[in-house]
């Protein structure tokens, strides 16, 4: 059995204030951050042993991130051939399982671009799974702090205007390549942490829990977000055109469900 | 109950501030002074009749500088007094408020909380006893209700509750324009749109004839982006329009030409809009667009750096769905 990242969270749940009683994530031990990641790792791969890799997968973050509530991030997975899934996992975050990408036969896995929340120093993780099954993991350290409580710059009734609107951009096409492409979704990604004074409440999560993307009949990929997505969520991907048009549908756990569809674009002669 | 096992934040405290303490020496050159004595290492100077401001540091808040890192002042009215800032946290506003004892013995009538930034708006409990009419901008209630608690907690961890103070609200809201009566010469407030933040309020005096935009205008040091790029470049029209020849920027200099400081703020935002948005025509994700942007600015302003890439982050969201 493969926990679920709705089991992830009720995990996390549990150990909310735990990474945040560690004020002083900065100070952490190489060993304590490993035994943090065990731990994480247990709950979500179960048993299953994750090796290593430089190769399958890597994760670029800032060294130090300008804005915690923005942190960009960009997977590389030069080998789709590889690759079933990756999955990110921001350690210190108070829901530490960020996303899980599923890639179809559409997908290009080289270059996958997302924008997270990050909570305190931390490590993060990305472990691909390969079709025999196996984990492969690789490891980057984040220093920000304060990006999940981080107030929004505008009120909440603010932040939900166009909620579910997308755009999607697309880089030049060149006949017979995959194409790079930006997805973009009006959401507020409400965290939960992010307190109103008035009320003395939090805003209640409100979040992207699920992504569909397809070009044509092929599945690009299938996302599983959480709250430690930024707001407005940006993905970049690349995927094989067939002329189709690109098909997007998403939900959020409030059961909030949009989709639009998109032309793709024709390789230019 | 002992001091150091009872009372986590102050033990917590006494660490970080020496660890700070050593960190900083370099760039701020107070080795060895207690915070207290750090900031009355601070002089007003009179820029204006009866105007007294305090250059804020050009550095971020930590431990040692208790957030006075904003222009902070006062102005003195026949009939009271009016203070133009605050400070950045309870402690430097109670620095403010034995200055202004040094310097007249008339009440403080009216504290101007300028828009949401700890910098600017953490002083103001240090004057709640004398219970003045407190000045904002309409919509700065609403941005301390989402903000204030936040930004409580953060200047909490750098120097404990104590020096921090509460979050305090304005009791007068300026919705559109105003004017405040001192006798014998009047202030007139102005709320601007999105800018600098939500809930930017500038203000001009009728005696001197100096404009007070606070932190619509930084000099010297690098600009932060919270509000809304084009709103600021738009709000900069309506202050060079004002007329005002000299201003005291919210950082930077507590007295300067306006002209030339809204030409070289407008230089760099400007720069920022057209680079952000090219990247953004160009494919140019924001991981890269925070290096590449703004670039030719570098030289001209102190904390590049860090801001720099921070201002590119929020210009890019703002500009990537037009
Ligand atoms: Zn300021
Ligand atoms: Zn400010």
């Amino acid at each position: 059995m493969r926990p679920t990242l709705a089991f992830t969270l009720a995990f996390s749940a549990a150990t909310l204030f735990a990474p945040l009683a560690h004020a002083a994530g900065a100070s952490d031990t190489d060993q304590e951050r490993n035994a943090r990641w065990q731990e994480i790792a247990k709950s979500i791969f179960g048993d299953k042993t994750i090796e290593s890799t430089d190769t399958l997968v890597k994760i670029e973050a800032p060294k130090r991130a300008e804005d915690a509530a923005l942190v960009p991030i960009t997977l590389s997975m030069p080998d789709r051939e590889k690759i079933k899934s990756v999955s990110l996992i921001i350690d210190d975050n108070p829901a530490p399982y960020a996303a899980k990408f599923e890639f179809g036969p559409a997908a290009d896995t080289r270059e996958l671009k997302l924008r997270v929340r990050v909570n305190n120093y931390t490590d993060m993780h990305a472990v691909v799974e390969t079709p025999d099954g196996k984990l492969y993991e690789a490891k980057q350290f984040v220093k920000a702090s304060g990006g999940c409580s981080a107030p929004m710059g505008m009120s909440d009734e603010e932040a939900m205007k166009g909620m579910g609107d997308m755009r999607m951009k697309f880089a030049e096409a060149q006949p017979g390549k995959p194409v790079e492409a930006t997805l973009m979704i009006r959401h507020p990604n409400f965290s939960g942490m992010q307190m109103n004074q008035v009320t003395r409440d939090f805003t209640p999560a409100r979040y992207i829990d699920k992504v569909t993307v397809s070009a044509g009949d092929e599945t690009v990929f299938t996302m599983t977000g959480d709250i430690s997505i930024a707001s407005n969520p940006v993905i970049n991907f690349g995927f094989k055109p067939d002329g189709k048009a690109i098909k997007v549908a998403a939900s959020d756990n409030q059961g909030g469900r949009w989709s639009h569809s998109f032309n793709a674009p024709s390789p230019t002669n | 109950m002992t001091a150091s096992s009872g009372h986590p934040t102050r033990s917590g405290l006494t660490r970080r501030q020496s660890l700070f303490g050593g960190l900083c020496l370099c760039c701020l050159g107070t080795a060895g002074l207690s915070p207290r004595a750090y900031a009355e290492t601070f002089t007003m100077d009179e820029v204006g009749p009866g105007i007294f401001i305090r250059k804020g540091l050009i550095a971020d808040a930590d431990a040692q500088n208790l957030d006075a890192i904003a222009n902070i002042g006062f102005i003195v009215g026949e009939n009271g007094v009016l203070v133009t800032e605050s400070g950045g946290s309870l402690a430097d506003g109670q620095w403010l408020r034995s200055e202004i004892a040094k310097r007249t013995d008339k009440p403080i009538t009216h504290v101007v909380l300028t828009h949401v930034h700890p910098d600017h708006a953490f002083g103001a409990g240090a004057f709640v006893a004398d219970k003045p009419v407190f000045v904002g901008h309409a919509k700065l209630k609403e941005a301390l209700d989402a903000r204030g608690e936040f930004y409580r907690k953060r200047l909490i961890d750098l120097f404990g509750e104590e020096k921090t103070g509460p979050v305090v609200y304005p009791t007068m809201a300026v919705a559109d324009t105003a004017e405040i009566d001192l006798g014998d010469r009047t202030l007139v407030f102005t709320a601007h749109g999105p800018a600098h933040t939500t809930s930017d309020l500038s203000m001009r005096d009728s005696k001197s004839g100096l404009l007070f935009p606070a932190d619509l205008l930084f000099v010297e040091r690098i600009p932060s982006l919270d509000g809304s790029l084009k709103g600021w470049l738009k709000e900069l029209e309506r202050i060079k329009a004002t007329g005002a020849a000299q201003a005291v920027p919210g950082h930077g200099p507590v007295r300067v030409e306006l002209a030339p400081a809204v030409a070289d703020l407008t230089a760099y935002l400007t720069a920022l809009r057209d680079e952000t948005k090219a990247a953004i025509a160009k494919d140019v994700p924001i991981d890269k667009a925070v290096g590449l942007v703004a670039q030719g600015q570098q030289d001209k302003w102190k904390l590049f750096e860090h801001y720099n890439r921070r201002n590119v982050t929020v210009a890019y969201q703002e500009l990537e769905w037009d």
